[in-house]
């Protein structure tokens, strides 16, 4: 299969966002790893990218013209993970390695070199958004017409280097970048924007000279049709912020910030799935 | 030193359309050669050095070849965590440049001294560690490092430094340090711009009847280990010398492989900086000589050494 977006459907898309979600929660309970939270505020953005828009190919992942996607908030890694396997980069058996000595799933993203998919190894807040402004500007370099999504979360943007980065890729007018934020209002020990002042987090990306727009992040249709329209036309870098809900489709996890480290037990593993109409 | 890096990254440009070059914000018409040939390969990034070394490194990873320059603490000390993350865990070929390294910029204060980047950046692994001893090497060394698949750093000095190789060497190959003289006595080993103190040193040691050998260790890392356990054969005495602190440099690289050896080795002096910050005011040779990097006291601690030892 060639490089192309794989384009699926709405409802098999938000079909899919449940059965992810359910993956990464029984993988929590399983491996008895965090970020349950911050993985689950991001599974709609990276089911619509991965199985909507991005031209990939897992047969090519290193493709020279394939669209790049960054998971700059590594932490999201176990949202990942299984997104890149259903999508066919490797085996979903592989999954079960997560977390185990000698594996190479660890609780962020390893080397492109050491799996499939992957992009930029992640894990160090800050580190993503350049690395992807940087293959952004090698595409252009190259003469390349392939679209680079960086995924960065709220806490995220406390660091000086996404700031440094947006400056650069709009002095460098770099259409083909296109941020998204997942704006789920928390970091690790507090909400996002108390512990430093972010807000108006939209109005510092439009600031910044970024073509900026807001919209829901779990919102299957809206996501697809946003991400669709990489380069939009204004000469300038794209930052979505997507509003979104940490711990996002089940209940007693929404907006509930124990969730970025607290483990699930067998009964809200149960309890979740239930919710998200995944059969146990 | 800097005009000849300008001079060889715009052959280089020319040559390889790989070659992009990112600069901080400094060399003010310093690279507009290399502009006129290949506007689209160079960025100002801007006072902006964490950002400059991610760019690169999503370059890299991208196929180009990134060189990125700027003074040495902004390109080592100030981006420490981007170069470990971006450059080294994903064994990205960038070869990045500090300008100005060492005491070179001595009158600016220690903000922009580097007395420690040989020894951070050698830690981190798959990190290839150059300090030409002048321009003829600064040239073969950017030549090989854009030749190799991985992450390179070089620190040069500033402008105006004296060439060492009247003749290019015959073979260079980073990690294989070259023989400057023969000597049977003592070796002065060395790495970077200092060298022409340790050639005048070794100048006073022959005066003084010892037969002084000189070798040019420009790549730190990778060490060459071969030299070494060839040195350490020949001589009585061996002495170090850097333009950077005492701990953790080339001395500090060769100690740790000297105590890995079974044999019993000759007797090793280090020439470097301590443990300290220089508060006053000075030029870069008044700074050589507050550290005692200067051909004279080279030569006589290595004298008086010697003369213990007999």
């Amino acid at each position: 299969m060639p490089l192309a977006a794989m384009k699926m459907d709405l409802p098999r898309l938000e079909k899919l966002a449940r059965e992810m979600r359910a993956r990464i929660i029984e993988n929590s309970h399983k491996t008895q790893t965090p970020h349950l939270g911050s993985c689950l505020s991001c599974v709609d953005i990276l089911v619509a990218a991965y199985f909507h828009t991005l031209r990939i190919d897992p047969a090519e992942p290193a493709n020279p013209d394939r669209d790049r996607f960054i998971l700059s908030k590594g932490h999201g890694a176990a949202a990942l993970f299984p997104v890149l396997a259903v999508r066919g980069f490797y085996p979903e058996s592989l999954l079960d390695t997560y977390g185990q000595d000698g594996g190479l799933f660890a609780e962020h993203p390893p080397t492109p070199s050491h799996l499939a998919g992957i992009e930029a190894a992640t894990g160090s807040l800050g580190h993503g958004m350049p690395m992807g402004l940087g293959m952004a500007l090698a595409g252009r370099i190259q003469k390349r017409s392939f679209n680079v999504i960086a995924l960065v979360s709220d806490g995220e943007c406390n660091e000086g280097s996404i700031w440094e980065s947006a400056l650069l890729a709009a002095s460098q007018r770099v259409e083909r970048l296109c941020v998204v934020v997942d704006f789920n209002k928390w970091q690790a020990t507090g909400r996002s924007r108390e512990v430093l002042a972010l807000d108006p987090l939209a109005d510092k990306w439009r600031a910044f000279g970024w073509s900026t727009v807001e919209a829901d992040g779990h919102d299957m249709a809206a996501l697809v049709e946003l991400l669709s329209g990489v380069p939009n036309g204004s000469g300038k870098p794209m930052a979505i912020v997507a509003h979104t809900v940490k711990g996002k489709g089940v209940s007693f996890m929404e907006d509930d910030n124990n969730w970025h480290y607290r483990i699930p037990k067998a009964e809200e593993v149960a309890a979740a799935k239930k919710e998200l109409g995944v059969a146990a | 030193m800097r005009n000849a890096f300008a001079d060889e990254v715009t052959k280089l440009g020319k040559e390889d359309s790989r070659v992009v070059l990112l600069s901080g914000d400094i060399g003010n018409k310093l690279f507009d050669k290399f502009k006129e040939g290949a506007e689209a390969r160079f960025f100002n990034c801007g006072v902006a050095e964490a950002n400059m070394m991610s760019v690169a490194s999503g370059m890299a990873l991208s196929g180009l070849r990134p060189v990125v320059y700027t003074i040495t603490p902004f390109t080592t000390t100030r981006c420490f965590e981007q170069i470990r993350v971006d450059a080294c865990y994903h064994h990205a070929p960038v070869t990045i440049v500090g300008t100005g390294s060492g005491l070179s910029y001595a009158d600016l204060g220690p903000t922009h001294h580097s007395l420690e980047d040989l020894a951070i950046l050698r830690t981190l692994p798959g990190m290839t560690v150059f300090a030409p001893c002048d321009e003829v090497e600064l040239r073969l060394g950017l030549r090989a490092a854009l030749r190799q698949d991985g992450p390179l750093y070089m620190r040069i000095g500033k402008k105006g430094e004296p060439v060492i190789h009247r003749t290019p060497p015959t073979a260079f190959v980073l990690g294989k340090a070259i023989t400057l003289r023969p000597g049977r006595d003592a070796c002065l080993i060395a790495a970077g711009t200092v060298m022409p103190e340790v050639l005048a040193a070794a100048d006073a040691l022959e005066k003084a009847g010892i037969s002084t050998r000189v070798e040019s260790f420009h790549t730190i890392k990778p060490l060459d280990a071969d030299k070494l356990a060839d040195v350490y054969r020949s001589v009585k005495l061996v002495a170090v010398v850097e333009e950077h602190g005492l701990l953790g440099g080339l001395g500090g690289a060769i100690a740790e492989w000297r105590v890995a050896q079974d044999a019993p080795l000759a007797r090793m002096l280090a020439f470097g900086t301590p443990d300290e910050f220089m508060h006053e005011v000075g030029t870069q040779a008044y700074a050589r000589r507050k550290f005692g990097l200067t051909a004279d006291n080279i030569a006589r601690r290595v004298l008086g050494a010697l003369r213990r030892a007999a």
